[in-house]
C-alpha cells in the first residue's frame, strides 16, 4: 500500500509538472526552483510532514522536499538556539544530501566525459 | 499523392492537426507520471529496506536521498540518465535524482573550460538557484512560522 501511495503521489506531482512545462514558458530549472519554494511554504504551514507521513517517498523524493527539510531546520534551530539557530538550521539540515551531491558531482565531472 | 482532396478529407486533416498537441501532451504527461512515480516507488523500496535493517525512519530517509543522488549521478556520468530525462521529462527532473543530474551534467559538460570556472562553477548552474531560493524561502517562511505560531 505504501508503495502504491508513493508511486501515485510522486507520479501525480510530476504529471502536473509536465503540463506546466508543456503549456507555459516555465522551464525545468524554473520548475525545480518553484517546487522548492512551494515545498518550503507548505512546510512552514505544517502540511508537508503529513504529506510525508501519508505518501512516504512519494513526497520526500520530490525536490520540494529540499525546501521542506531546510524550513524544518530553520524552525528547529530557532526553537533550540534562537536567531543563530534559525540562520544555521537551513544549511545544516540540507547538508547531508547537498554535500553528497557536490562531492559526487565533482568526482563524476572529473572522471566522465559527456556522450555525443 | 493527389492534390485534390475532398472537403471531408481536408476537414479531417485539419482536425488531426488540432488534436495532435493534445495527444502529445497526454502522452508526455503519462510518461512523466510513470517515470516520476517509478523513482518515488524506488525511493520507498530503498527506504523500507533500510528501515527493515534497523535504521530509524529519519536516518533511513536521509540515506535514501543520498543513495538516489549517488545513483543518479553515476547514471548521468554513463549517459543513461539523459535517456531517462528524454523519456520522462518532468518525471525525471522533479525527483531528487533530477537535482543530482542538474549538478553532474553541467560539471561534465563544462569541464573543458577548466577545473575552477568550468567544472566547479558550472556544477551550480541549476543547483545554485535551487539552493539560493530554497534557503531564502526556508529562512523567511521558517522564521515567520517560528514567530507567529
Amino acid at each position: 500500500m505504501n508503495y502504491l501511495l508513493a508511486f501515485l503521489f510522486g507520479g501525480a506531482v510530476c504529471a502536473v509538472g509536465q503540463v506546466v512545462l508543456d503549456r507555459t514558458r516555465i522551464k525545468q530549472a524554473d520548475l525545480m526552483v518553484i517546487l522548492v519554494v512551494i515545498g518550503s511554504f507548505i512546510s512552514a504551514l505544517g502540511f508537508y510532514n503529513p504529506l510525508v507521513k501519508t505518501f512516504g517517498a512519494g513526497a520526500s523524493v520530490l525536490v520540494a522536499n529540499f525546501g521542506h527539510v531546510m524550513t524544518q531546520g530553520v524552525i528547529k534551530g530557532f526553537a533550540e538556539n534562537g536567531l543563530l539557530g534559525a540562520l544555521e538550521g537551513g544549511i545544516i539540515s540540507a547538508a547531508p544530501v547537498l554535500g553528497v551531491a557536490i562531492l559526487i558531482g565533482f568526482i563524476i565531472g572529473l572522471l566522465f566525459r559527456p556522450k555525443g | 499523392m493527389r492534390e485534390r482532396e475532398s472537403p471531408q478529407a481536408k476537414r479531417y486533416a485539419r482536425l488531426v492537426e488540432q488534436e495532435k498537441p493534445v495527444i502529445s501532451l497526454v502522452n508526455n504527461v503519462f510518461k512523466a507520471f510513470l517515470v516520476g512515480g517509478g523513482i518515488c516507488l524506488l525511493g520507498e523500496i530503498i527506504k523500507s529496506t533500510l528501515i527493515a535493517r534497523g535504521f530509524t525512519n529519519d536516518i533511513a530517509g536521509v540515506w535514501m536521498s543520498i543513495i538516489l543522488v549517488f545513483s543518479s549521478a553515476l547514471l548521468t556520468g554513463l549517459g543513461v540518465y539523459d535517456e531517462v530525462g528524454r523519456y520522462g521529462g518532468a518525471g525525471s527532473a522533479i525527483p531528487i535524482t533530477g537535482f543530482a543530474n542538474s549538478i553532474v551534467a553541467p560539471s561534465m559538460e563544462f569541464r573543458s573550460e577548466g577545473a575552477i570556472l568550468g567544472l566547479a562553477a558550472r556544477l551550480f548552474l541549476i543547483a545554485g538557484p535551487v539552493i539560493v531560493y530554497g534557503l531564502v524561502s526556508a529562512t523567511g517562511f521558517g522564521l515567520l512560522r517560528s514567530i507567529f505560531k
